[in-house]
């Protein structure tokens, strides 16, 4: 075969799991407010939207990006933890479509404010210095910034899990997102936890926006299209489930990736054909507990 | 310890309890019984914030519970172990444990308290990293009792423990209110299990549609055939 060869699937493989990483980021963040707050956070993508420009904005500050690295998610998560406060809290209780539609509206606020600030066409966003170029991963030159992504990723999701299992306020967080009524007879201010979680999960988003800027430039609506594509994560995997949005994302990814690489016209419809089939067998998404919506 | 007067509570519109008066001194065991439907479960939960609408005054150590959220009356002192049990999933049963304390004071004690405990629950003990809803349904309530007991309360309520659980256990678990007791913890508890819940208790209230028909001592109500058989599923 001319061009396929084994390197060139073994390096779009990497591509796709670097593309998955940032699936990933995203969505573990929308699960945690899901499964914690039964927030359907549709505003998630707009959030991600805004770490990329947030991020846009410390450089053109004349920071680095390693300031935007710390600077980025803790920007978004303290808008995360107002839009929480402020508007999401008083519609608990009133069931899950009041928050759904106040997120929804919320997103097209924040792309409009943003179009109204930075303007309507995008920017591009500089990969910084140390890692441009590619380095030799075995099967082929793969670009170092790609690379970078995972391995944040991957930092991200071990430093989550270690608070999730190994902290106090992790083990809140688990048995929450199961019976939030225990929680509280047992004393815990469960409206401060839903504060919290979702400055967490948005602040990841803002991460996962700055991550994605420099593969794909910013622009206004580019957490509209990451979004429906977490859906599809989130699905796959199972609402409320940071185990398989993990599993899901990379999947997602991967199947992105090589569906672009064999037949590129099939790339956008490709991860619903996957939805579809997962749904048909495992309604539920690979970890999700059945009949969670009902 | 507690003083309750006209407490009424609502689900919705419909009126479930109306004008109780309830007293607990310090160190007593006062027990609630009634029919199914009397109003006890509604009672407790009124008593610890769990309620959506409440009318009236509950007054636990001088202070008024009813206008705190549950979390507050939790660190005031006041523990409830519900009569589902609500052992949460997915946790073991040392993490159940420690969610009994992450709001608590005693927090820093976490290893030495759940030691203790694990010396008072043998039980437990040996299932400490087993997945606690794996456990039998007398084994999840005594681990619902010691998930409300271990960070020291002054009151606690317990609703229906003995419910679906066999008898070795149920006499178990009666010598171990028993010891509380002893050991000056204030008990509140709602038992279909009459006749044992009136041999530990020092008083009594029977509850029906809502309000209080009766109160006693134990031993007076002990020996009221006729006021059992009325008010008293048996
Ligand atoms: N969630 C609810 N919604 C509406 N009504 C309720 C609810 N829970 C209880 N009730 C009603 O309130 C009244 C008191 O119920 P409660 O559960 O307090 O009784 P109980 O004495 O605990 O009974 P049991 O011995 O069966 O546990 C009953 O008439 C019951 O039908
Ligand atoms: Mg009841």
């Amino acid at each position: 075969m001319t061009g396929l060869s084994f390197d060139l699937i073994a390096l779009q493989l990497f591509a796709g799991l670097a593309l998955g990483a940032i699936y990933v980021l995203f969505a573990i963040g929308l699960s945690l407010i899901f499964g914690m707050l039964t927030v359907v956070n549709f505003a998630h993508g707009a959030f991600y939207m805004v770490g990329a420009y947030v991020g846009l904005y410390i450089l053109m500050l004349g920071g680095n990006f390693w300031v935007c690295l710390i600077a980025v998610p803790l920007v978004v998560g303290l808008f995360g933890v107002v839009v929480e406060r402020f508007l999401i809290r008083p519609l608990y209780g009133r069931g899950i479509d009041y928050p759904l539609l106040l997120t929804f509206g919320l997103s097209y606020v924040m792309v409009e404010l943003v179009r109204i600030a930075f303007g309507k066409s995008g920017y591009p966003f500089d990969t910084p210095e140390i890692l441009q170029g590619a380095v030799d991963i075995g099967v082929g030159y793969f670009p170092l910034y790609r690379l970078f992504v995972i391995g944040a990723t991957a930092v991200v999701l071990l430093a989550l899990w270690l608070f999730l299992e190994k902290t106090s306020f992790g083990l809140i967080i688990r048995a929450g997102a199961r019976d939030p009524q225990i929680v509280r007879v047992l004393g815990v201010n469960v409206a401060q936890v839903w504060l919290i979680v979702f400055g967490i999960g948005t602040a990841i988003a803002g991460f996962a926006g700055l991550l994605a800027a420099p593969l794909q430039g910013v622009i206004p609506e580019m957490g509209g299209t990451i979004l429906a594509e977490a859906f599809v994560v989130t699905v796959v995997g199972g609402m409320g489930s940071i185990g398989g949005a993990v599993l899901a994302g990379l999947l997602v990814g991967v199947v992105v990736s090589m569906t672009s690489l064999f037949a590129p016209e099939m790339a956008k419809v490709s991860i619903f054909a996957l939805m579809a089939v997962v749904l048909i067998v495992r309604p539920q998404g690979f970890f999700g507990r059945a009949g969670l919506m009902s | 310890m507690l003083q309750i007067s006209n407490l009424n509570a609502w689900y919705g519109a419909s009126h479930a309890i109306q004008d109780i008066n309830i007293e607990v001194a310090k160190g007593e065991i006062v027990c609630l019984i009634g029919r199914n439907g009397a109003g006890k479960t509604t009672t407790l939960k009124s008593i610890m914030g769990l309620m959506d609408k409440t009318r009236g005054s509950a007054v636990f150590k001088g202070k008024e519970l009813l206008d705190q959220p549950a979390h507050v009356r939790f660190a005031m002192g006041l523990a409830y172990v519900p009569e589902e049990r609500r052992i949460v999933q997915g946790l073991s049963v040392r993490e159940n444990l420690r969610l009994g304390l992450v709001a608590s004071p005693q927090k820093k004690k976490e290893a030495q308290l759940i030691e203790g405990i694990a010396e008072i629950f043998p039980r437990l003990a040996e299932r400490l990293d087993q997945e606690a809803v794996t456990m039998s349904g007398g084994e999840q309530q005594m681990l619902a009792i010691a998930r409300a007991m271990i960070s020291k309360p002054d009151l606690i309520m317990l609703d229906e423990p003995s419910e679906g659980i066999m008898p070795v256990l149920v006499d178990e678990m009666f010598e171990l209110f028993r010891s509380m007791k002893a050991q000056g913890t204030t008990v509140l508890l709602v038992e279909q299990n009459v006749e044992l819940a009136l041999d530990i208790a020092d008083r009594a209230y029977v509850l029906d549609q809502g309000t209080v028909v009766h109160q006693a001592t134990a031993k007076e109500l002990l020996a009221d055939d006729a006021i059992k058989e009325r008010y008293c599923s048996v």
